[in-house]
C-alpha cells in the first residue's frame, strides 16, 4: 500500500535501530503524547526492539480516556431520553460512565449510533426532524475542525434539532501538566503528528524554551516513530532542546489554516477537566456564545452530579506516564477490556488496552 | 459439462397477487400454501422436497458430519452476494471443516412482515443456485413470519449433513508441535465488503464479498493428504486472530505467526487502515485455515493454488511448544507481539 509500506520497511527500521543503539549513551525517558503512537509502538513490537536505555512513557493523548465521567453520564442520560438520537465515534460508546456506558444504554433501548463523521450526524438530524440529534464531540485538536464544521453547517441550513456535546482537549496544556507534575521525569516528547497537521508547530516553541526539552513532531508508522525517537535522543545526547518536525510530509509549520479558522469560529479556549488527571486551565474548547443553540450542554441544561472514579483504577497515573499499565494491580485481573474499570482499558488509543491486546504476558519486562 | 455462471441462473419471479410478505404467509394456512406453491417449491424442487412431507428421510452410511448456523447479516444484500449465498456457503463450509462433503441442507426462514416478495425471490434464487453449485440438496424447511419491527427483513437458519472422508482425523487434539498453518486466501474481504455498505459507514469501494463454499475443494484435499491434515477451521466472526486463539487455548500449544505471510488484498488493507480495523479480527467467509504436517505442505499449496479463490494460499505460521496458549506474531518490521482474541466488536478509531 503506497504511503504506508514505505514507512513499515524492515530494512529502514534496521538502519534506524542501529543508529539509535549507537547514539544512546545515557538512560532517557521519552513520552509519546498520542495514544495512536502508543498503540503503534506496542502493536509493531517496537518497545521490545528499543535499546534498554530508551524508556518510552505513554502520555495522556487518548481523548476517550480523558473525557470526564460526568460528561459520559450526561450523554447516557440524553441517549436514554426517548426524543434523542445520540451519535458518537465508535470508541466512546464502550467507555464506562458512573452508571453505564452508551453501549449498555443502547441495549436498554437508547438510540445510539456510531458514525465516522459529525457531518453525517447533521444528515441524521435532517432525516429525523421530530427528534433531537446530539453528536458526542470528543477529541483533541484533530477532530475539532469536523465537529466545528458540523455546527456551522447545521447553523447555515437551519437544522435546529442538532447539537454537539463537546469535550475537546488540547495537547500543549497537557504537556505542561505533565512537566509541572513533580512525579513525572520526562526528558523529551514525541508530539502528535495528526494534531500538528491541524494546529501547526507554533504552540510548541514556548514549551521547548520554558522546560528546556526536545519536542519532535512525529508520525505513526514504525519508521516515523523510530526516526522521531532517534531525533529526540540525538538532541538529548548533545544537550540540545529544540522543536523538530519528523512528520514533514504531512505537518506544515503553520498547520491547516482553514481548519484552524473553522475551529476558532465555533470554539473558544476554556478550562477543562481531564478524567484521571483533574482540571487543567485553558486546556480545552467550549462552544462560543453565538453558537450556543448548538451546544447540547446549554440546550439541555441537565444537572448531572460529578461522579467518583472507581478507587481501584490508577488511570490518572497511567495517563501522566507515572505508572505503566501492567504496574496496576488490577491490570488483566479486575480490569479487562470486557470489564474495564477505567477508560484507558477501553479505547483503541488507551495505553492499558494496547498492553492488554498486544503485549499481554509476553512483555512483562516492558 | 461446462461450468455455468451463477449469473446465468437467474429465474423470473412468478406472477403473484401479493408484493410483500404479511403475517398470513407464516400462518400455515392458505397464504402459506400460496407462498410455497407460487414457485418456492418449484424453485428448490428435488426428490426430497417434492414429497411436501413434515420431514425428509435420508440414508446415511459411514461417519456423518452435522452443523447448524443462523444468518442475520445486515444489510441483507451486499457487494458480492446476499444472505442466501451465505446461508448455503456458511453451513456447507462448517461441514467441510469436519473433513466432510456436504450432501444435504435444511432451510428455515424467519421473515419480517413487509419484506418484499422481490427481495425474497432474489434470495431464494441465490440459495437454489449456490446449493446446486455446491451439489447439496435442500431436503426440508420452514417459514415463519414475525411482525414488522420484530426482525430485520429476513433471518435464515440452515443445518447441513455431510459424509466425512474415511481418512479424516480432524480435531484440535490432533495438532502437533511443528504443524504448519496455511490460510487458503486473503483475509478480511467479506467483513470489509459488508462494512462498506453498512448504514453510517458507507464508503465507495470495489471490494466484494468472497463468500464461497469448499465442497469441491476439501474432499479432494482429504483424499490426497488424509490424516496429515490435523485441523480445518473457518475463521468467520472474530476473524483469524480469534480462531487461532481458540485453537491455542484448546490444544495448550502456542502459535507463531508471520505478519508478512498473511495475505490481505491491497484495497482491503487500505479500507482497514482508514477505518481503524485490524484485518486479523475482521470476519471472513471465503477462506479456511489448515493445520498440517510440514511434509505435506508443498503438496497442499500446489493443489490449492489451482483452486478458485485459493490462488493466494500462504503458509502463515506454525504450532510451537513455546508460549502455550498464546498466538505471537512477528510484525512486518521484525518486532513481536501477542495477538489476542477479539473483545466485543471491533470499533472504529476516533482520530
Amino acid at each position: 500500500m503506497k504511503f504506508i509500506n514505505e514507512y513499515r520497511d524492515p530494512a529502514l527500521v534496521e538502519v534506524l535501530m542501529e543508529r539509535l543503539h549507537k547514539e544512546v549513551s545515557k538512560p532517557w525517558s521519552i513520552m509519546e503524547v498520542c495514544g495512536g503512537q502508543t498503540h503503534s509502538l506496542v502493536k509493531n513490537g517496537i518497545l521490545r526492539m528499543l535499546p534498554d536505555k530508551v524508556r518510552m512513557v505513554h502520555g495522556p493523548g487518548c481523548p476517550v480516556c480523558v473525557t470526564p465521567v460526568h460528561l459520559i453520564d450526561k450523554a447516557v442520560y440524553l441517549a436514554l431520553h426517548e426524543r434523542v438520537i445520540l451519535c458518537s465515534f465508535g470508541d466512546m460508546i464502550r467507555v464506562p460512565g458512573s452508571q453505564m456506558s452508551l453501549l449498555e444504554a443502547k441495549a436498554r433501548g437508547a438510540d445510539v449510533r456510531i458514525l465516522y463523521s459529525p457531518l453525517e450526524a447533521v444528515s441524521v438530524a435532517k432525516e429525523n426532524p421530530d427528534k433531537e440529534v446530539v453528536f458526542f464531540a470528543v477529541g483533541f485538536e484533530t477532530t475539532a475542525p469536523a465537529n466545528a464544521l458540523s455546527v456551522i453547517q447545521a447553523s447555515q441550513e437551519g437544522v435546529s434539532n442538532y447539537s454537539i456535546l463537546a469535550s475537546h482537549v488540547l495537547v500543549p496544556p497537557a504537556i505542561e501538566a505533565v512537566m509541572n507534575d513533580d512525579d513525572s521525569q520526562i526528558d523529551g516528547f514525541l508530539a502528535a503528528g495528526h494534531v500538528c497537521t491541524i494546529m501547526g508547530m507554533e504552540e510548541y516553541y514556548p514549551l521547548v524554551d520554558k522546560y528546556r526539552i526536545p519536542i519532535v513532531v512525529t508520525g505513526f508508522e514504525p519508521v516515523d516513530l523510530l526516526q522521531g525517537i532517534y531525533m529526540v535522543v540525538s538532541q538529548l545526547e548533545k544537550g540540545e532542546a529544540r522543536l523538530e518536525n519528523q512528520y514533514e510530509r504531512v505537518v506544515k509549520k503553520e498547520g491547516n489554516v482553514d481548519a484552524i479558522g473553522v475551529i476558532h469560529q465555533v470554539f473558544e479556549v476554556s478550562d477543562r477537566e481531564w478524567r484521571g488527571i483533574g482540571a487543567i486551565p485553558m486546556s480545552g474548547y467550549m462552544v462560543r456564545e453565538n453558537y450556543s443553540a448548538f451546544d447540547a450542554d446549554r440546550k439541555f441544561n441537565i444537572d448531572i452530579k460529578k461522579a467518583n472514579e472507581d478507587p481501584n483504577c490508577i488511570a490518572g497515573l497511567v495517563l501522566k506516564g507515572i505508572k505503566k499499565p501492567q504496574e496496576c494491580p488490577q491490570f488483566g485481573k479486575l480490569c479487562t477490556p470486557q470489564n474495564p474499570l477505567g477508560a484507558p482499558m477501553v479505547s483503541s488509543e488507551g495505553a492499558c488496552a494496547a498492553y492488554y491486546h498486544f503485549a499481554n504476558t509476553l512483555d512483562k519486562n516492558l | 459439462m461446462d461450468k455455468v455462471s451463477i449469473n446465468q441462473l437467474s429465474c423470473p419471479m412468478p406472477e403473484l397477487d401479493f408484493e410483500i410478505i404479511t403475517l398470513g404467509h407464516g400462518s400455515g394456512g392458505l397464504l402459506s400454501n400460496q407462498l410455497l406453491e407460487s414457485g418456492v417449491f418449484d424453485l428448490l424442487s428435488n426428490e426430497y422436497l417434492d414429497q411436501h412431507h413434515d420431514g425428509a428421510t435420508i440414508n446415511l452410511t459411514g461417519r456423518t458430519a452435522v452443523s447448524t448456523d443462523s444468518f442475520v447479516v445486515s444489510p441483507v444484500f451486499f457487494p458480492g452476494g446476499n444472505i442466501g449465498d451465505l446461508a448455503v456457503n456458511g453451513t456447507v463450509n462448517d461441514i467441510n471443516m469436519c473433513g466432510a462433503r456436504a450432501k444435504f441442507l435444511t432451510l428455515s426462514f424467519i421473515l419480517e412482515e413487509g419484506l418484499t416478495m422481490k427481495a425474497f425471490w432474489e434470495i431464494l434464487v441465490s440459495i437454489r443456485n449456490t446449493a446446486n453449485e455446491a451439489g447439496v440438496k435442500i431436503i426440508t424447511g420452514d417459514t415463519k413470519v414475525v411482525e414488522r419491527g420484530k426482525g430485520d427483513q429476513i433471518f435464515i437458519n440452515t443445518t447441513g449433513i455431510g459424509e466425512v472422508h474415511p481418512t479424516a482425523q480432524i480435531g484440535v487434539s490432533q495438532i502437533k508441535t511443528g504443524d504448519q498453518i496455511i490460510v487458503s486466501g486473503p483475509l478480511a474481504t467479506h467483513g470489509v465488503a459488508i462494512l462498506s455498505v453498512r448504514q453510517g459507514l458507507e464508503f465507495e469501494t470495489t471490494i466484494r464479498s468472497d463468500t464461497r463454499h469448499f465442497n469441491h475443494i476439501v474432499p479432494p484435499l482429504m483424499e490426497a493428504f488424509g490424516s496429515h491434515i490435523h485441523l480445518l477451521k473457518d475463521p468467520t466472526r472474530g476473524g483469524l486472530a480469534s480462531v487461532l486463539n481458540e485453537v491455542c487455548r484448546d490444544s495448550r500449544k502456542g502459535i507463531d505467526l508471520l505478519q508478512t505471510a498473511i495475505p490481505v488484498l491491497d484495497e482491503v488493507n487500505g479500507a482497514c487502515e482508514l477505518l481503524g480495523l485490524d484485518p486479523l479480527y475482521v470476519a471472513n467467509e471465503g477462506v479456511f485455515i489448515i493445520f498440517a504436517d510440514s511434509e505435506v505442505v508443498p503438496g497442499i499449496l500446489e493443489y490449492l493454488r489451482q483452486c478458485e479463490g485459493c490462488e493466494m494460499v500462504s503458509v502463515i505460521g506454525a504450532v510451537t511448544s513455546d508460549h502455550a496458549g498464546q498466538v505471537v506474531m512477528q510484525s512486518a518490521i521484525g518486532g513481536r507481539r501477542v495477538v489476542n482474541m477479539l473483545v466485543g466488536e471491533q470499533l472504529p478509531r476516533i482520530c
